[in-house]
């Protein structure tokens, strides 16, 4: 008994160790080299765009050398980067803030450089206002981070599985059958009746988030944290509004049920198990890696039903325990940069926040090959200026995953409608707490 | 210092009272070598021990006394995170399911093992490439093993749903349920520890008498009687020691469980395949409340010492007692 205590005690103390270190150490190392060089490590998650723009960079720029870490997941990416910030190292010289963790960072604005005392301030109008203000603190005098994307929203949808049900394929068609969320509706009932070996959205989680983006920065302009930063998920229409039309398409056997970003959800783009997907600009890119190759030319893209809204996006900022903080600002000024973004959205549709990089005939007129060659600039470039602010609270990110746990528990019959609400709700507050 | 009185009783001869006269320059050397050299050589395991094991133990309970926030400030809070803990849902749902798959997946795994281990021991052909490849579920990487069986559990497109489906079963979504979340990953536990388990009953097997089984055996005992009268209770000690040691891999289940969600921490849309292993590192590295973190793994440290404890009385009574 003795011994298997001691292992006990130790693999015990192992596990502990471990987890607490883990918070301690992280894989930083950028440095100056014996030449003179400089490393600069930048962090990102998903895709950003941006292999041709170091390459660029480095040309141009001798001493500096970059290594690009990139994390696939958001909700892998976003908690390394806490602990990064938190521990004070391991995190890149430049790392990517999405716009859903800003709010906690803005709260300790000092774990960053200010980029206003690298002569951030004058890049004031290359962005869109809502964009700047967003990394800027309430003072105005500290700012966290300059805007890379937007997340302007479309639909995107299968042009063969479309064929199948007798529905039109040619994307201003397909736009004028859902101006409405119940309009979409009305389509999705169409197409069940047609086609029974797949289904008409992907899942309730992405379409939700969706929704919830849009419907919120039409509205109120917040989520499930007011400005003050407190949680009104229980009272704020939008959520509600999102929720209702989410399980309405879900109860009338549209969805099939798959999570974003998850394997099953990847393979389901493989085997076309759905035929249309609510696509923020950013997803084009995502959906391309998914599909394949087999499937270009199969998707294509049209207006949303409901208008306007933007979904995610982005911002490049520099932590304070950078050791090469003016070469990683002038890389951030550089990357964010209206020709910089130009670059990144014909690589990767990631939609610009700059208004000069949004009225570039190189945006509107670009056409993507693999989206059945969507006019992707005229469609997302368009309504972008159009788009309000919305404001996402500190525990953005832990609340929103908790309403996408209960909408799959309903998703996978284990909860009814009100009990996934309720529990969505009171798992919110959990969070909150 | 002053002397108490009943040193005085001590016998004189073993310590020399005076100051040592005069050696030879070596010998001090030679008794400081002989009375400190032991600890010296045990010593690195109880340094490591020391740093690795007894301090982050104790620095765990000293973070769970205070309300201990990444980004924010550390407060002292007494037992408050305990209170909490104790009066958790979420992790007593936790602790739940952490039992359950610890049942359904250790009972049957030491029990065919012990079969397979039975099988291994019998003379046959090619017995060395059977006894190797029991191991051969423990040499590949934890991770690979659950992306290879979060694929044969999938809903949509994996093979255990396909070959259900020739017995007309419908499509079953392993994940979504609470027993067929569990099944999964019990089916996944026990493909990597069966082998080892095996392995250890096999070597504990080799070094029973042979003549027991052969005096047996004249005696007109059959093969069945052989194992339920001597293999079994020869193997007692061994079956204690796999017992606990799968008690304590039990308690702390975590790979396999967050790989089978796709690294979701919460262990599914309704957690129900959340261990208490995936809440403490939820708490600690997705909520960054350590000082409850903290609390949680001291919970677990309890529940594992109950575990064994409970597991090795329960062996020893079933056992009988000698």
């Amino acid at each position: 008994m003795r011994r298997s205590h001691r292992r006990l005690a130790s693999r015990l103390a192992a596990a502990v160790t471990l987890a607490l270190g883990a918070a301690a150490c992280g894989g930083g190392g950028s440095g100056a080299g014996p030449d003179g060089t400089v490393t600069l490590t930048v962090d990102t998650f998903s895709t950003f765009g941006y292999e041709e723009l170091f390459k660029r960079y480095e040309a141009s720029h001798p001493g500096v050398r970059i290594k690009h870490r990139n994390v696939v997941q958001l909700d892998e990416y976003l908690p390394r980067l806490e602990q990064w910030i938190a521990a004070g190292s391991g995190a890149g010289d430049v790392v990517a803030l999405e716009e859903g963790i800003l709010s906690k960072f803005l709260a300790k604005p000092d774990r960053f450089v200010n980029l206003l005392d690298h002569g951030a301030a004058s890049l004031k109008d290359g962005f869109l206002d809502w964009k700047w203000k967003q990394a800027l603190s309430q003072d105005g005098r500290y700012l966290v981070g300059l805007g890379t994307d937007i997340g302007g929203l479309a639909m995107c949808y299968r042009t063969d599985l479309f064929a199948k049900a007798g529905l039109p394929t040619d994307r201003e068609k397909v736009g004028g059958l859902w101006p409405t969320w119940d309009a979409y509706i009305a389509t999705g009932r169409r197409y069940a009746d047609k086609v029974k070996d797949s289904r008409f959205v992907d899942g309730s989680v992405n379409l939700y988030n969706t929704i919830l983006a849009q419907q919120a920065s039409q509205t109120a302009g917040h989520t499930f944290f007011d400005p003050s930063g407190r949680l009104v998920a229980g009272a704020n229409p939008a959520v509600r509004g999102a929720w209702d039309t989410t399980v309405r398409i879900q109860q009338n056997g549209l969805s099939a049920g798959l999570k974003s970003f998850e394997p099953s959800w990847g393979s389901g783009f493989k085997k076309a198990s759905f035929a249309t997907v609510a696509c923020p600009s950013w997803m084009l890119g995502v959906i391309k890696e998914n599909a394949g190759a087999e499937a270009s030319g199969k998707w294509d893209v049209a207006p949303i039903p409901g208008g306007a809204g933007s979904r995610g996006g982005s911002f490049l900022a520099v932590p304070r325990q950078s050791r090469h903080a003016a070469e990683a600002a002038a890389l951030v000024r550089f990357l964010t940069s209206a020709e910089s973004q130009i670059v990144a959205f014909r690589a990767r549709n990631n939609l610009p926040s700059s208004p000069r990089a949004l009225d570039d005939p190189a945006v509107l007129s670009f056409r993507n090959g693999y989206f059945n060659d969507a006019p992707v600039g005229e469609i997302y470039a368009k309504g972008a200026k159009a788009i309000r602010p919305l404001y996402l609270g500190p525990d953005n990110n832990p609340v929103q995953q908790r309403f996408e746990d209960a909408l799959l528990a309903l998703e996978q019959s284990r909860l009814s409608p009100d009990a996934a609400w309720r529990k969505a709700l009171a798992d919110a507050e959990r969070e909150a707490r | 210092m002053s002397v108490p009185a009943d040193v005085r009783v001590r016998p004189r001869t073993a310590r020399p009272s005076g100051p040592p006269g005069p050696r030879p320059r070596g010998s001090a050397l030679t008794r400081l070598d002989v009375r400190l050299s032991p600890y010296l050589f045990v010593s690195p395991y109880f340094l490591l021990f020391l740093v690795f094991g007894l301090f982050p133990m104790g620095y765990t309970l000293w973070v769970a006394l205070h309300d201990w926030e990444l980004l924010g400030d550390q407060r002292f809070v007494g037992l408050e995170n305990f209170r909490l803990v104790l009066t958790d849902p979420q992790f007593w749902n936790a602790v739940l399911n952490t039992l359950g798959m610890f049942v359904i997946a250790t009972v049957p795994q030491l029990l065919f093992a012990l079969v397979l281990a039975n099988a291994l021991d019998r003379r046959m052909r090619g017995r060395l490439v059977a006894r190797l490849g029991v191991l051969a579920p423990m040499v590949t990487s934890i991770a690979a093993v659950a992306i290879v069986f979060g694929q044969l559990f999938s809903r949509d497109f994996g093979f255990v749903n396909w070959v259900l489906g020739w017995f007309g079963v419908d499509r079953l979504d392993w994940a979504a349920g609470r027993w067929s979340s569990w099944l999964a990953i019990s089916a996944m536990v026990d493909w990597r520890w069966t082998g080892y388990n095996a392995l250890i009953y096999l070597a504990a097997m080799q070094s029973i008498p042979r003549d027991l089984y052969e005096a047996a055996a004249i005696d007109g005992a059959s093969r069945a009687r052989r194992f339920w009268t001597i293999t079994l209770p020869m193997l007692r000690p061994t079956i204690v020691f796999t017992a606990i040691v799968s008690t304590i891999g039990g308690f702390q289940l975590f790979t396999e469980p967050l790989l089978f969600g796709n690294g979701d921490m919460a262990g599914g849309s309704l957690r129900q395949f959340q261990t208490v292993t995936m809440y403490m590192f939820e708490n600690a590295f997705r909520r960054f409340d350590y000082g409850y973190a903290s609390a949680v793994s001291w919970m677990l440290f309890m529940l594992i010492l109950v575990g064994s404890l409970l597991n090795f009385l329960w062996l020893r009574r079933v056992g009988g007692t000698r």
